[in-house]
């Protein structure tokens, strides 16, 4: 899922300072799931602004509304009437939600609530860590399923590098070192010949080279 | 004429299991505590959330008390625990909105002790009273003002 957290409320006081009438919208989604857009979070946002605003003597009045995807224009529909009848909306979905409501609604300001982090999992209750970097060609074969490009401090393709100390990164001693994890992994599925095989460098086009991505699929185009 | 004196409104979200019992027991030894809170009777503390303290400072509350079991005595083992957490996490929020973080506390306590949580709620009462109403409630209105 894609991982998110919440800006400061001052942050978010200074963004909309300009309106008089905000729309918060939340996402059902992802952001839902890690704490940070969903109806909750949209509640207690939406009362923290208010009260922020009237202490700095602001006028603002906030809607509240949570639909189940922003990323997608069938669920976008149903925040239609409330976008029109504010003047703005600040919306708490990750970035691509973000960008999916104004351009459905190009006359409207549309802003961001949250600070979207990566793509991760929940680790444990209150831990989420990146998993996945979105690079474009997935290694995740090659490696037992445990991502150097994500997971290596240095990205490292042909790990390990002579620095992490007793499987800790010499990055950050409070995290695993990737390749040892990589290593234990390959040895208990019984695959470590995968290792002597040098891999070349990544191809790296089909990650945020050249601007964004789209993948076209014909047999789904109508 | 006597200068009128700030009475504060204070919600106190009090367990089931010790603070709402203690409060009982407080009253049945006939001690005395302050009439400016309002208990709210829960089934831990754990139940609460961080939206329950927003929405009440939102709605007027001068003062916002948590009294739950001691710490290793929650009936549910750990929701007390839970409950320090996101009352932290919430004081730093009010600091963020512009509200003293004093005015939201938590204190822990068990079914037998009346005498203390009478202490306590005294304690917090003259907290809020020294920093006076909500600042929330004395900056222009809202129709959600004042529901207390």
């Amino acid at each position: 899922m894609i991982v998110a957290e919440r800006k400061k409320i001052q942050d978010l006081l200074e963004i909309v300072k300009s309106h008089k009438k905000l729309l918060v919208l939340g996402c059902g989604t992802c952001v839902t799931v890690c704490l940070a857009g969903g109806q909750r979070e949209v509640s207690i946002i939406a009362s923290a602004l208010r009260m922020a605003a009237k202490l700095k003597g602001q006028q603002l009045e906030v809607e509240e509304l949570t639909i189940e995807r922003q990323c997608d224009n069938v669920f976008i529909e149903q925040a239609a009437e409330a976008i029109q009848r504010n003047d703005a909306v600040l919306s708490l979905a990750c970035g691509a939600g973000v960008q999916a409501i104004a351009e459905r609604y190009p006359s409207k300001p549309v802003y961001a609530g949250l600070d979207t982090s990566f793509i991760g999992i929940l680790e444990e209750r209150g831990i989420w860590t990146e998993k996945c970097a979105a690079c474009g060609q997935c290694v995740l074969h090659l490696y037992g399923g445990i991502c150097p490009v994500t997971r290596c401090a240095k990205h490292m393709l042909n790990g390990p590098c002579s620095g992490s100390r007793e499987d800790r990164c010499e990055v950050d001693p409070n995290r695993q070192c990737a390749w040892q994890l990589i290593y234990k992994r390959l040895k208990e599925i019984g695959q470590l010949d995968r290792l002597k095989k040098i891999k070349p460098p990544k191809n790296w086009s089909r990650s945020q080279s050249g601007g964004y991505r789209t993948i076209l699929r014909e047999d789904h185009r109508v | 004429m006597k200068p009128e004196v700030f009475e504060p409104k204070i919600i106190a979200f009090c367990c089931h299991y010790c603070a709402y019992s203690s409060a009982d027991l407080a009253g049945s030894m006939r001690i005395q505590y302050p009439p400016n809170v309002r208990i709210i009777r829960t089934p831990c503390t754990g139940r609460l959330e961080t939206e329950y303290f927003i929405k009440a400072f939102e709605n007027g509350a001068d003062g916002v008390f948590i009294a739950g079991c001691l710490e290793g005595g929650c009936h549910f083992v750990e929701g007390n625990i839970c409950a320090k957490r996101r009352v932290n996490y919430t004081r730093e929020m009010l600091e963020e909105i512009g509200i003293e973080k004093e005015r939201l506390r938590m204190v822990n306590v068990s079914a037998a002790m009346g005498r203390p949580l009478a202490d306590l709620i005294i304690e917090m009462v003259e907290t809020v009273r020294k920093l006076g109403p909500n600042p929330v409630k004395l900056n222009g209105s809202s129709k959600k003002e004042s529901r207390l």
